[in-house]
C-alpha cells in the first residue's frame, strides 16, 4: 500500500507530488530531499527508512522516483510497481527526463490516478491504459466503445482488446541478454551469469492465441524421453549446445501460468504492441564472447606498464560492435602514454581511467594496447588498490545458448493461420558487468 | 617577474571553483574535481619548474578541493616550498595549506619548522605574524617543542612590533593550552606580567588573555599582575571614551580588556595593599556609576559592552565578598535589570543575585526584591528564567520570609514546568523542614505538597515528613489528624496514601477519640485507597493494619477478616502473601503483651543529614556547588543557633560525597545476617525494624516466626549510600595492576582492622566502598562500586576468592553485580560471610572491566580479619585476672613489642580497640594507663575467649614511645593473629 509517490529532478525540486494517503505529510517530501538526495554520502540502498516512514526510490538518469509508505508493504512489488511506472511514462513521452516530466506533468497525474488507486497498484499495461489515457484529444466515443472500454479494463484480459485488425499479421522476437563476469588475472572465472529478456512485439489481428517454444533443457529431455526426433535443437547450430539451464524465470502476465506449471508450455494471448514476454538467468555453459588478458607492472614507484590483450570468441563470421574497454589508473596518476594496434584509447583524467574503444571486431581475433602510467611520489602509504578492468561490447548471438524454437499463432475465429504470420526473431548479447582483475 | 602582471587574481582558481558550482550533479562534480586532479599532478611532476604564481593557484585549488571534502595526498611539498617565497600572497597560502592539511606526524614537519623558524628571525612582521599564526594553529606538540622557548623572547623583546607581539601572545596561550609542560615561563614571567602595561592596548588584550591562563595555573608566580591590572583597569574607567580612540566600542571605552582585566582580578582574593584596594574599589564604584548614567547611545551594543563589563565587575565584587557598600550597590543594580525589557538581563540579573544572596552583606538586600523574584517566577515566558527565578527564591530564604516564599513556590507549582517540578519540590521541601517555626505547618505544607505534585514528590520527601513527625511529639495529634483529613478526599495520590498508612498506623490512637475518626472509620478510610495502590503501599498499608490491631484491639475482627480474604493471603505477589500470613498469625497467636511489644510506637530517629538535601545536590550534580557552600553559610551566619543545625553545615563540607544514609527508617544496626534472601521490596523491615540492637534481641527470641520478620535489607533501601565518609577514605591507591593482588592491598586490610565502613579503594576509574555489619560468626559486606568517569563500565564482573585453606575456614557468598556500570553511577555488591573457624589470610576480591576497551583487572584484599567475629565480653576485675591465668599456657599467649607510629591519645586508643570488637574493661588493669579488654571470637565450630593487653609507656619521648601487646586466648593461632592485626594499628 503505497502512501505517495514523488519525482524529483537532480537538485531535489520536487515535480510530481502525488499523496494517496492520510499518513504521509508533506514533510515527507522534505524528509526524503534532506536524507536521500542532499545527503552527505551517497544512499545505496534503494530504500531508506527515515522516521518509521519507508522510502523506495528508483533512478533514471537524473530523475528520482520515490514511493513512500508508512506501511510494511511488499518492497519487490513497490519496486515492480516503479519500474513499470517507468515502463509506461516512456512509452508515453520517451526518455524520462526533467523536461520531458515537466511538459507531461498532467498526464502523469493522470496516470497516476489510474494505475494507483488508494496506494494498490492497478492495471498498469501500456496498451490497455492507451486505449482511455490519450495525448491527443478525445474524440467522443460511441456507446459501445465505452461499454467496451468497461468490460475490458474490468475483464479477464486485461491487456488487449478485441477488435484488433492488421492488414499483414506480423511478429517480432527479440532475445535481449547482458552477460556477467568477474575472472581473476590468471583467466579463472569467479562468477558469471546471463540476465535475458525475450521481447515481443506483435501486430496480430483478433485475439490470437500463442504458443513460444525455446531450447530449454527441461523441455527437450522430456520430448527425447518420449522418442520423438525432433531435430530443431540440433539443427541450430550456432553455439553447438543442444539446451540451456534456466536458473529462473518471470513472465507477462499474459502467460498462462497453470499451463507452464504443468506442461511447461508457454501459451499466452499477447497485448497489442510492445510486451516483454519474459525474463531469465542462467549460470551454466556460458559463451563468454571475450577474454581479457592484463599485465601490469610496477617500475619504482613513479612508474607503471600495462599491458592488456582482448581476444573474442566466437565464430568468425559474426561482428562485436561497440566495444569499450576500461583500463583504471591509480589516483596519483601524472602522464599517461597509450600505444594500441586497433581502435582509439585515451587517458580520461576525471574518471581515472585509460578508455580503448573499438568499432567492430570479428570472432576469433584479438587484440592488444599497452600504455604507460607515470606518477607522482605521494607521502600517502596506502597502495593502490587496482579496481578490475571492465568492458563493454555488443554481440550478434546470445552468450547463454538460447535459441527460439517457435512461435505457434492460432486465431481459431480469423480466417489467418500460422504460415500466414510473417516472424522476425533477433540475438542481442551485451555486457553487464563484465570485469577481470588485474 | 611575470606573476606581478598576473595580478593575485588567480583566474585558473576562480573558474574552477564556478565550474564546480555550476556541477548539476555530485558525479558531475567528482568527475570536474578528477580531471583538475589530473591536471594538477602532471602540472606537479618533478621535471618541470613552477613560477611561483602557478605554485600559489594550484596548492590554492588543491586546499579548496579538500575543503569539498577530498582527500589530498600530494602538495605539500609545493606548500612548503611556497613558505620560503618573499611576495607575502604566496607565504599566506602555504602557511594556509599547512594549517588545514599537515598533520602533526608528517615528514615534512622539519621542513616547515626550518621556514618558521627562518620567518621567525626575520625582521619583516608580516612574516613573523603568518609564522606565528601558523603555529598556534597547528598547535601541535611537535611545534611547541621547536617554538616553546622562542615565542616568550619574542613576545618580550623591546622592539618587536605591536602586532607580532599580539599574535604571539596568542600562539603562546595556544600552546601552553595544548602542552603546559613545554612552555615554561619562569625567566620570562615578570617581563609578560609587564607586559599588562604596554602602550598598545591590543597588546595588553592579547597579552592578558595569556596571563589570565598561566595566573589560574599558577597564581603565585603572577602575583605581581594584580596592581597592574588594577591600574589598568582605573586607567580605562576614568578615561573619557573619546580617549582611546581605536579601543572604544560604541561610546564603551575598551570593553573587552576592561572585562579581561576585571576577570584576571577574580583569580585572586582582594588585594592587600590598601592604596590598591582603594583604587579598585574606586574603579568598581565608577562602573557602578557609570550604569546609572543615561546611555550614550541606543545601539544594542553600547548597552550590550556596558553591562557585559558590569556584570564582570558585579561577579568580583561577589568573588571579593568583602565591601558590604558594593555589595549593596550591585544588588540594587540588579534588581533594576530584574524588570529590566531584555530577557537575557534578567536571566543574568537573577543568576548574579543567586550567588549574591549567600554574602553575608547583600542577603537583606537581595530580600527587598523578592516581590519581583515571585512574580517573575510567575510570568517570565522563559522556562531557564524562571529556574532562575526559583533558585533565588530559594537562596534568599530564611525565616522571616520562608512562610511567604514557600507558599508562593508552592502555588507555581500547580503550574510549573514539568522538568523543573522535581527540583522544586524537594526544595519546597527543604525549605519547609529548614524554617519551620511550628511544625503543624511544616506538616501542611509537605501534605500539600505531595497533594499538588505528588507524582515529583520522591521518596525522601515523605520518609523526611515522617521522620520528623516520629522525633516530634508535639505534631504527632495534629499530623494525624491532618492526614486523616487529606485521606477524606476521592482522590488522594498514593504517596499520601503512605503517609497516611504509616501515620494513622503510628498515632491514629490520638484522634481516635473523635467519633468521627473512630478506630475503625480510620481503618475504612485506609482500606478504601487499599486496592487503588502499587504493592509496595499495599505491603505498607498491611504494616498499618497490624499496628491498628495494636492500638484498638476492637478492630481485630474486621483486620483478621481482610488479612483472611484470598486477595491477601493469596495474593500472586510474594511480599503481600507473606505479610498477610504473618500479620494473621501474629494477630491470632500472640498476647496482647507481646503484640504491645512488637507493635511499640517507632522510636525516634537519629538525627541524621536531611536525605532530601542530599537528593538536591544529587541531581543537582558538581555544577551545584554554590548553592550547597550557601547553604552551609547561611546555617552559620544567619540562622545561628537553629534547633536543627548542623545538618546542612556537615552536608556542605562534604558536598562531594553521596549522603552516607538515606534509608528513613534505617535499620543499619539492627538488621540481623543470614535471614532469608532478601525479597523483592523487603518492606517487611519498615515496620518492624528499629535502631535500637537491644530491642532487636528481645525480638528474636520472643516466636519462632518472628525471626522471619527479620528480613534482611533489600538492597534497593540502600540504594542511595554513599561509599562511606569521605573523612575515613584511605589515600587513593592509584594503579593499574592485573591480577596479583595490588601491593598496597595489605596496608588497605589493616585499615580496616578497627572499622567496618571506608573507601577500600580508589583510582581514576573506580572507586569501592565498604560497608560491613557481623554478627556472631555471620558478617554481611556492602561493597558500592562508584564509577567516577562519564563512560560506562563493559562487562563488569567480581568475583571474590578464598584462596588455599582459607577456602574450609570461611564461606564467602556474593550475588553477582550487574554488567554495565553506568557513568557516574554506583552498583552494589552484597556480599555474606560465614566464619566457620578461625582463619589468618583475608579472601581475594578481584574486579574486571572494560573501561573504553581496556581491560581493567584489579585484585584486593577483602578486609575480612578474625576480629570481626569478636563479641564483647563485660568482665569484673577478680573475672578477668582468673581466665587470665587459666591461659597461661606459653603457646597461648602471643606478646609483641613496638613503637608508636602514632600519638598516645586515649579517646584514639580507646575507639580503635572498641573498633576492634572487643569489650574495653574499665578498673581491671591496676595500672589506669593500661587498656584491657575482652571477648569471645565467634566462628561456626567453637568459640574461642580472647583476653587483651596493651601497656604504653607515654611518659617516654615523643618518637621512643613504645607499647607493649599481650594477647592470650585458647587458640594459639587466634592469638598470633590478632596480636600481628593489632600491632599495626597503633
Amino acid at each position: 500500500m503505497i502512501g505517495g509517490l514523488f519525482i524529483y529532478n537532480h537538485k531535489g525540486e520536487v515535480l510530481i507530488s502525488r499523496v494517496y494517503r492520510d499518513d504521509i505529510g508533506r514533510n515527507a517530501v522534505d524528509a526524503f530531499r534532506v536524507n536521500v538526495i542532499h545527503a552527505r554520502q551517497q544512499v545505496r540502498s534503494p530504500v531508506t527508512n527515515i522516521a518509521r516512514t519507508s522510502f523506495f526510490h528508483v533512478k533514471r538518469s537524473n530523475i528520482w522516483l520515490a514511493a513512500v509508505t508508512k506501511q510494511n508493504v511488499n518492497a519487490a512489488m513497490v519496486f515492480e510497481f516503479l519500474y513499470k511506472m517507468c515502463d509506461v511514462m516512456t512509452a508515453y513521452f520517451g526518455k524520462i527526463s526533467e523536461e520531458n516530466i515537466k511538459n507531461n506533468f498532467v498526464l502523469i497525474y493522470e496516470l497516476l490516478d489510474e494505475i494507483l488507486d488508494f496506494g494498490y497498484p492497478q492495471n498498469s499495461e501500456t496498451g490497455a491504459l492507451k486505449t482511455f489515457i490519450t495525448q491527443t484529444g478525445i474524440k467522443s466515443q460511441s456507446k459501445e466503445e465505452q461499454s467496451q472500454i468497461t468490460s475490458q479494463v474490468t475483464g479477464q484480459i486485461g491487456w488487449r482488446r478485441e477488435g484488433i485488425k492488421y492488414r499483414r499479421n506480423e511478429l517480432f522476437l527479440d532475445v535481449l541478454e547482458s552477460v556477467n563476469l568477474l575472472m581473476s588475472p590468471q583467466g579463472q572465472v569467479l562468477s558469471a551469469h546471463v540476465s535475458g529478456r525475450v521481447v515481443m512485439k506483435s501486430y496480430l489481428s483478433g485475439m490470437p492465441e500463442c504458443k513460444f517454444g525455446m531450447n530449454d533443457k527441461i523441455v527437450i529431455d522430456k520430448q527425447g524421453k518420449g522418442g520423438a526426433t525432433d531435430e530443431a535443437g540440433k539443427s541450430g547450430g550456432g553455439g553447438g549446445k543442444q539446451s540451456i539451464a534456466i536458473d529462473d524465470c518471470t513472465f507477462h502476465q499474459c502467460v498462462r501460468l497453470s499451463k507452464f506449471d504443468a506442461e511447461r508450455s508457454i501459451s499466452f494471448i499477447p497485448p497489442d504492441g510492445e510486451c516483454e514476454l519474459m525474463r531469465y538467468r542462467t549460470t551454466k555453459d556460458i559463451i563468454l564472447p571475450f577474454r581479457v588478458i592484463p599485465l601490469v607492472r610496477e617500475v619504482g614507484r613513479t612508474k607503471l606498464e600495462v599491458k592488456v590483450v582482448i581476444k573474442s570468441n566466437f565464430k568468425p563470421s559474426l561482428l562485436a560492435q561497440k566495444i569499450e574497454v576500461r583500463i583504471p589508473t591509480p589516483l596519483n596518476t601524472s602522464g599517461v602514454q597509450v600505444i594500441c594496434m586497433k581502435g582509439k584509447a585515451k587517458y580520461k583524467a576525471s574518471e581515472n581511467a585509460i578508455v580503448w574503444k573499438i568499432k567492430r571486431m570479428a570472432g576469433m581475433k584479438e587484440s592488444q594496447i599497452s600504455a604507460e602510467i607515470e606518477l607522482l611520489p605521494t607521502n600517502d602509504k596506502k597502495k593502490w588498490a587496482r579496481p578490475p578492468i571492465s568492458m563493454n561490447f555488443e554481440v550478434p548471438f546470445a552468450p547463454s545458448g538460447l535459441k527460439v524454437r517457435y512461435l505457434k499463432v492460432f486465431e481459431p475465429k480469423l480466417n489467418y493461420s500460422d504460415h500466414d504470420v510473417i516472424k522476425w526473431v533477433r540475438y542481442i548479447g551485451r555486457s553487464g558487468i563484465y570485469e577481470t582483475r588485474c | 617577474m611575470p606573476a606581478v602582471s598576473k595580478g593575485d587574481g588567480m583566474r585558473g582558481l576562480a573558474v574552477f571553483i564556478s565550474d564546480i558550482r555550476n556541477c548539476k550533479s555530485k558525479e558531475a562534480e567528482i568527475k570536474r574535481i578528477n580531471k583538475e586532479l589530473a591536471n594538477i599532478r602532471s602540472k606537479f611532476k618533478g621535471d618541470k619548474a613552477l613560477d611561483g604564481y602557478s605554485k600559489k593557484k594550484y596548492v590554492c585549488k588543491l586546499l579548496f578541493i579538500f575543503l569539498l571534502g577530498h582527500d589530498i595526498d600530494f602538495g605539500h611539498m609545493e606548500a612548503v616550498n611556497l613558505l620560503s617565497s618573499n611576495k607575502y600572497t604566496e607565504k599566506q597560502i602555504g602557511y594556509l595549506f599547512i594549517s588545514v592539511l599537515v598533520n602533526s606526524n608528517s615528514e615534512l614537519i622539519r621542513l616547515i619548522n626550518n621556514a618558521i623558524k627562518n620567518d621567525l628571525s626575520s625582521r619583516n612582521p608580516t612574516f613573523m605574524c603568518l609564522a606565528l599564526h601558523c603555529i598556534a594553529n597547528v598547535g601541535s606538540r611537535e611545534m611547541a617543542e621547536a617554538f616553546a622557548g622562542e615565542i616568550p623572547r619574542i613576545l618580550v623583546a623591546g622592539d618587536t612590533m605591536d602586532s607580532v607581539k599580539q599574535s604571539a601572545a596568542l600562539c603562546l596561550l595556544r600552546l601552553y593550552k595544548a602542552s603546559p609542560d613545554l612552555v615554561l615561563m619562569g625567566e620570562w614571567t615578570s617581563r609578560v606580567v609587564h607586559l599588562l602595561n604596554d602602550q598598545h592596548m591590543g597588546v595588553v588584550t592579547a597579552a592578558i588573555s595569556l596571563i589570565t591562563c598561566l595566573s589560574s595555573k599558577n597564581p603565585d608566580e603572577f602575583k605581581t599582575c594584580v596592581s597592574l591590572a588594577v591600574s589598568r583597569l582605573s586607567r580605562i574607567v576614568s578615561s573619557a571614551s573619546t580617549d582611546l580612540q581605536d579601543y572604544t566600542y560604541y561610546f564603551v571605552p575598551a570593553p573587552w580588556l576592561s572585562c579581561k582585566l576585571l576577570r584576571l582580578l577574580q583569580c585572586y582574593p582582594p588585594p592587600e595593599d590598601g592604596a590598591v584596594k582603594g583604587r579598585l574599589v574606586e574603579c568598581l564604584e565608577t562602573i557602578l556609576n557609570k550604569a546609572q548614567e543615561p546611555p550614550k547611545s541606543k545601539k544594542v551594543q553600547h548597552s550590550n559592552a556596558k553591562n557585559a563589563i558590569l556584570f564582570e565587575a558585579i561577579s568580583l565584587i561577589i568573588h571579593y565578598d568583602s565591601e558590604p557598600n558594593l555589595l549593596v550597590r550591585a544588588c540594587n543594580q540588579l534588581g533594576q535589570f530584574l524588570q529590566h525589557r531584555e530577557t537575557n538581563l534578567r536571566y543574568l540579573a537573577l543568576e548574579s543575585m543567586c550567588t549574591l544572596a549567600s554574602s553575608e552583606f547583600s542577603h537583606e538586600a537581595v530580600k527587598t526584591h523578592i516581590e519581583t523574584v515571585i512574580n517573575a517566577l510567575k510570568t517570565e515566558r522563559d522556562v531557564s528564567v524562571r529556574q532562575r527565578a526559583a533558585d533565588l527564591l530559594y537562596a534568599m530564604c530564611d525565616r522571616s520570609n520562608a512562610k511567604q516564599i514557600v507558599a508562593e513556590m508552592l502555588s507555581y507549582l500547580e503550574t510549573a514546568d514539568y522538568s523543573i517540578r522535581e527540583e522544586m519540590v524537594l526544595k519546597v521541601a527543604i525549605l519547609a523542614e529548614k524554617y519551620a517555626v511550628d511544625y503543624s505547618w511544616y506538616v501542611d505544607t509537605i501534605l500539600n505538597l505531595i497533594r499538588i505534585a505528588g507524582d515529583y514528590v520522591s521518596e525522601e520527601v515523605w520518609y523526611r515528613v515522617i521522620q520528623i513527625v516520629i522525633n516530634r511529639d508535639d505534631v504527632q495529634g495534629y499530623a494525624a489528624k491532618t492526614v486523616f483529613e487529606a485521606l477524606q478526599a476521592p482522590a488522594c495520590h498514593e504517596n499520601m496514601v503512605k503517609v497516611g498508612g504509616y501515620i494513622l498506623g503510628e498515632f491514629g490512637n490520638l484522634i481516635a477519640g473523635d467519633p468521627r475518626s473512630s478506630p475503625l472509620v480510620q481503618f475504612n478510610l485506609l482500606h478504601s485507597k487499599f486496592h487503588l495502590c502499587s504493592v509496595p503501599t499495599r505491603a505498607l498499608l498491611l504494616s498499618a493494619y497490624i499496628k491498628f490491631i495494636n492500638l484498638f484491639p476492637e478492630t481485630k475482627a474486621t483486620i483478621q477478616e481482610v488479612l483472611r480474604s484470598d486477595s491477601q493471603i493469596r495474593n500472586s505477589d510474594v511480599e503481600l502473601q507473606q505479610r498477610a500470613v504473618e500479620y494473621l498469625k501474629l494477630s491470632s497467636i500472640a498476647s496482647t503483651d507481646v503484640l504491645a511489644t512488637v507493635l511499640e510506637e517507632m522510636p525516634p530517629f537519629p538525627e541524621r543529614e536531611s536525605s532530601i538535601l542530599a537528593k538536591l545536590k544529587k541531581k543537582k550534580g558538581p555544577g551545584a556547588v554554590s548553592v550547597e557552600l550557601e547553604d552551609g553559610k547561611e546555617r552559620g551566619e544567619l540562622n545561628g543557633g537553629a534547633d536543627r543545625g548542623g545538618e546542612a553545615a556537615i552536608a556542605a563540607s562534604n558536598a562531594s560525597t553521596p549522603s552516607p544514609s538515606s534509608d528513613l527508617l534505617g535499620l543499619r544496626s539492627a538488621a540481623p545476617v543470614g535471614g532469608p534472601a532478601p525479597s523483592a521490596g523487603s518492606l517487611l523491615v519498615d515496620v518492624f525494624s528499629e535502631a535500637g540492637p537491644a530491642a532487636s534481641s528481645t525480638r528474636v527470641n520472643d516466636d519462632g516466626f518472628l525471626s522471619a520478620l527479620h528480613a534482611p535489607e533489600a538492597p534497593d533501601s540502600r540504594l542511595a549510600e554513599g561509599p562511606g565518609d569521605a573523612d575515613s577514605a584511605p589515600p587513593s591507591a592509584a594503579s593499574e595492576d592485573p591480577a596479583p593482588p595490588l601491593p598496597e592491598s595489605d596496608e588497605l586490610l589493616n585499615k580496616f582492622v578497627c572499622k567496618n565502613n571506608g573507601v577500600l579503594f580508589e583510582n581514576q576509574l573506580l572507586q569501592i566502598g565498604i560497608k560491613s555489619e557481623y554478627r556472631q560468626n555471620l558478617g554481611r559486606m556492602y561493597l558500592f562500586y562508584g564509577n567516577k568517569t562519564s563512560v560506562q563500565f563493559v562487562s563488569f564482573t567480581t568475583t571474590v576468592s578464598c584462596p588455599g585453606e582459607l577456602q574450609s575456614q570461611l564461606n564467602v557468598q556474593t550475588k553477582p553485580v550487574e554488567p554495565l556500570v553506568e557513568g557516574g553511577a554506583q552498583v552494589q555488591q552484597v556480599i555474606n560471610i560465614e566464619c566457620l573457624t578461625d582463619f589468618v589470610d583475608a579472601p581475594l576480591l578481584n574486579i574486571k572491566f572494560r573501561y573504553g576497551g581496556a581491560l581493567q583487572n584489579i585484585t584486593l584484599k577483602l578486609p575480612v580479619t578474625i576480629n570481626k567475629f569478636f563479641q564483647p565480653t563485660e568482665m569484673a576485675a577478680a573475672d578477668f585476672f582468673q581466665r587470665w591465668k587459666q591461659l597461661s599456657q606459653p603457646q597461648q599467649e602471643a606478646q609483641k613489642i613496638f613503637k608508636a607510629s602514632h600519638g598516645m591519645d586515649t579517646e584514639v586508643l580507646k575507639a580503635k580497640l572498641l573498633g576492634l570488637g572487643t569489650a574495653l574493661l574499665e578498673n581491671v588493669d591496676p595500672n589506669p594507663e593500661n587498656y584491657v579488654c575482652a571477648g569471645v571470637i565467634q566462628t561456626k565450630i567453637q568459640q574461642v575467649g580472647c583476653l587483651l593487653r596493651l601497656e604504653p609507656n607515654a611518659q617516654a619521648q615523643p618518637g621512643e614511645q613504645m607499647y607493649r601487646l599481650t594477647l592470650r586466648s585458647s587458640k594459639d593461632t587466634v592469638s598470633q593473629r590478632v596480636c600481628d592485626l593489632l600491632a599495626e594499628q597503633f
